[in-house]
């Protein structure tokens, strides 16, 4: 039988490695090290990927070509608008408070590296497994509200401190969608870790295994996922034809492009956090007892089936942002707080009722 | 002005000003409200225009008649058509001229084109400023077409300038009828496809139905016309009241709502669209022969002495061109009632008590195009 890909002798082979000339607190200290540059390193470089990609999905929803000029069908574009945000002008407005307005773009970036750090890539590949993972996250990418709110007020504009309230009013609201049914797997697995969650999948994904009530709760968390990353239809705090740029209406250069990969690494977590409590993580697709059908699935490494499935929910995710108008700020505390939450929390009891009876697969 | 509102926790909150435009980015072109808000609640909208004002009345004090007809494609530029068959029009009608059928129909099938084209327009900005961005390209991916019919017959795109007093400047290009024909035909596949993506969507229902409510009786006091007038029930339609060009041969219902919301507004407009496609079918086969310029107006046209009044229906709503003449080449005084100017100026009456994203939404249904409120 052969098993998916495991990295986790690789990473003990460093990790011996390291053990071999160093003492035990240099060897974490240098882990920590490799780990924060790998991290960073791959955010800017699927932010990048990210922003590509959106924008070519946008120029296909939208009958356009999408970037083709700077690059081989344009894959350099992004790059290029970077080093452009990089050589702007930071401007600051006479009347900001300028502690504030320099440290918000920080705590919205910090937030989401935070977020990033227990996100399980592949078997073994995840840097930091603890027992409490999925709170971590939730916990870790709420922060990130914190920034905009700053961000939004010490910016001294109407515009960014109306976006900044809409934004501060709908994260909270929608956290509680979340997390709701985020715990509909949490009762189904009984663990908080991730990589418990994904073990008990390796028979198939919740989503499958788990009826029409995991279902419900997985479109529940797409909807609140969307509204967590302040992404379309929930653009509130953004808002380009009501509010200009909503609360980074004021940041020029490279402090509005934190805000810009704080918003695609958010988009990237709730994709991945969803991959891997309803779609099985890096779990090959298994059904039941087929033995050769598992293990046929098995041949394709784990790594690229999270982020086949990553890829799936973003799919997903910028096909509702190209499509749908923008709510207003009275009816999304309404579809939150008269629908979703009581769709939630009945939606948990009768998953709590299954797993209790044991009626899932 | 600004007061403090005492609520019942002995907080204060305080209403506060916030100045939209004259660069943002839905008050299309260089508008500018105030806006008196308390949190996102408005109080009080005052337009202040005036930022693009370019005296194209004063400057037509100076200008022969034929000049000023190009002036107006500057006014309104979605309704170039029309605005410069009013100026026509009116000469025609003081000179007590009459064109000949070919002309009557090739200016009301262009000014069916333009409506469309502006309706069109319209219609992706409106999804824009819901947050729906992808209707805008939608739209001008039909728009184009349009656009290239009038390339090839008047030679622009934008500011045709293709009527003269007493007919029209070209005889049109042979492919105009097959190129009407199949824009038609795509077109009718393409404005269902309107309604799949914006019109039947749950989220742009709930921020449209019954979001700023103009009574017929209002709209008929602030003179609001066209079809923001017409979905609050008022018949105002010059084409139908008072018929020029061939208007008074072919058939087409006027589009009247009696809900008065941002939804009849925008329904209303839908609505149109498929009018002027039904008229455009009735004219396109049946273009008669004739001249394309009456040869008894002259060069330098001298009006008679006296007051002339021409209205058009363009796509905003009446458009009307008010001459003093005191016999010589240029007007005396030239008034244009631009239909966007009436409109704008109901905006305050039907906001107060909405919210700042509601205001965007009336904005777009009235459809406003700043260069000609200003003039």
């Amino acid at each position: 039988m052969k098993e998916p890909l495991d990295l986790t002798p690789l990473t003990q082979s460093i990790h011996d490695y390291l053990l071999s000339y160093l003492s035990p607190f240099w060897t974490t200290t240098v882990e920590w090290v490799i780990i924060g540059v790998l991290l960073i390193a791959f955010v800017a470089l699927s932010v990048m990927g990210l922003v590509y990609i959106e924008r070519k999905v946008a120029a296909f929803f939208q009958l356009r070509l999408g970037p083709n000029r700077v690059g081989k069908w344009g894959l350099l574009q992004t790059l290029a608008d970077f080093l452009k945000l990089l050589m702007k002008e930071h401007i600051t407005s006479k009347n900001a408070d300028k502690f504030l307005f320099n440290l918000a773009p920080f705590i919205i970036v910090i937030a989401s590296f935070l977020a990033i750090g227990a996100i399980p890539f592949a078997l073994g590949l995840q840097a930091m497994d603890i027992n409490i993972g999925l709170f971590y996250i939730t916990a870790a990418s709420s922060i990130g509200v914190l920034g905009i709110l700053i961000g939004g007020w010490a910016g001294n504009n109407k515009y960014s401190l109306i976006g900044a309230l809409r934004s501060g009013a709908q994260v909270v609201s929608y956290e509680i969608s979340a997390v709701l049914s985020l715990l509909t797997i949490v009762v189904l697995s009984g663990s908080l870790q991730l990589s418990t969650i994904i073990e008990s999948q390796s028979d198939g994904w919740w989503i499958f295994k788990g009826h029409l009530p995991v279902f419900i709760a997985f479109i529940m968390f797409l909807i609140a996922g969307t509204a967590e990353t302040n992404r379309g239809p929930f653009d509130l705090a953004e808002a380009e034809s009501e509010l200009t740029a909503g609360f980074h209406t004021e940041y020029s250069g490279i402090k509005f492009a934190m805000f810009f990969l704080a918003e695609y690494v958010n988009l990237f977590i709730i994709a991945a956090v969803g991959a891997t409590v309803f779609l099985g993580g890096w779990m090959p697709f298994h059904i039941g007892n087929w033995a050769a059908f598992n293990e046929v699935m098995n041949y394709i490494p784990p790594v690229i089936w999270f982020f086949f499935k990553v890829g799936f929910v973003i799919g997903l995710i910028m096909w509702f942002k190209w499509t749908f108008p923008r709510l207003r700020i009275d009816q999304l505390l309404v579809l939150e707080w008269k629908y979703l939450l009581p769709i939630n929390l009945v939606n948990l009891i009768v998953v709590a009722f299954i797993a209790m009876m044991g009626w899932y697969f | 002005m600004i007061e403090e509102v005492e609520t019942k926790d002995a907080i204060k909150t305080q209403e506060y000003f916030v100045n939209m435009g004259p660069q943002h980015p839905s008050t299309h072109g260089v508008l500018r409200l105030m806006l008196e808000l308390d949190g996102e609640i408005i109080k009080k909208v005052t337009p202040h225009i005036g930022y693009i004002h370019r005296s194209i009345e004063k400057m037509s004090e100076k200008d022969s008649y034929r000049q000023i007809v190009h002036l107006t494609d500057r006014m309104d530029y979605l309704s170039n058509h029309m605005n410069n068959e009013a100026v026509c029009l009116l000469v025609e009608n003081a000179l007590e001229v009459e064109v000949s059928d070919r002309v009557k129909v090739i200016r009301t099938i262009m000014s069916e084109l333009t409506r469309l084209s502006s309706h069109q327009l319209w219609w992706g900005v409106m999804g824009m400023d819901l947050g729906a961005l992808t209707t805008f390209l939608y739209a001008f991916r039909d728009r184009e077409m349009i656009n290239d019919i009038f390339e090839e017959t008047c030679g622009a795109r934008l500011t045709v300038n293709y009527n003269v007093p007493g007919g029209v400047m070209f005889d049109i290009h042979p492919n105009f009828q097959q190129r009407v024909k199949d824009f038609i035909k795509s077109f009718k596949t393409k404005l269902p496809e309107y309604d799949d993506l914006l019109s039947n969507n749950v989220i742009f229902r709930q921020r449209t139905e019954g979001v700023g409510i103009l009574s017929k009786e209002d709209a008929i006091s602030y003179g609001v016309t066209g079809p923001t007038g017409r979905a609050s029930g008022f018949s105002n339609d010059t084409r139908k009241h008072k018929p020029y060009s061939a208007y008074d041969r072919v058939e087409f219902k006027e589009i009247l709502m009696d809900k008065g919301d941002t939804f009849s507004r925008y329904k209303a407009r839908i609505l149109e669209m498929w009018e002027s496609v039904s008229i455009i079918e009735q004219l396109i086969d049946n273009i008669p022969e004739g001249d394309i310029q009456e040869p008894s107006v002259k060069q330098v046209i001298k009006l008679p002495k006296g007051e002339f009044y021409q209205s058009v229906e363009t796509a905003r709503g009446e458009l009307g061109v008010y001459v003093v003449s005191d016999g010589q080449k240029s007007p005396y005084r030239l008034k244009f009632r631009s239909p966007g100017f009436s409109n704008l100026f109901v905006l305050d009456h039907m906001v107060r008590g909405y919210k700042i994203a509601d205001l965007v939404a009336m904005m777009s249904t009235i459809d406003l195009v700043i260069p000609d409120i200003d003039r």
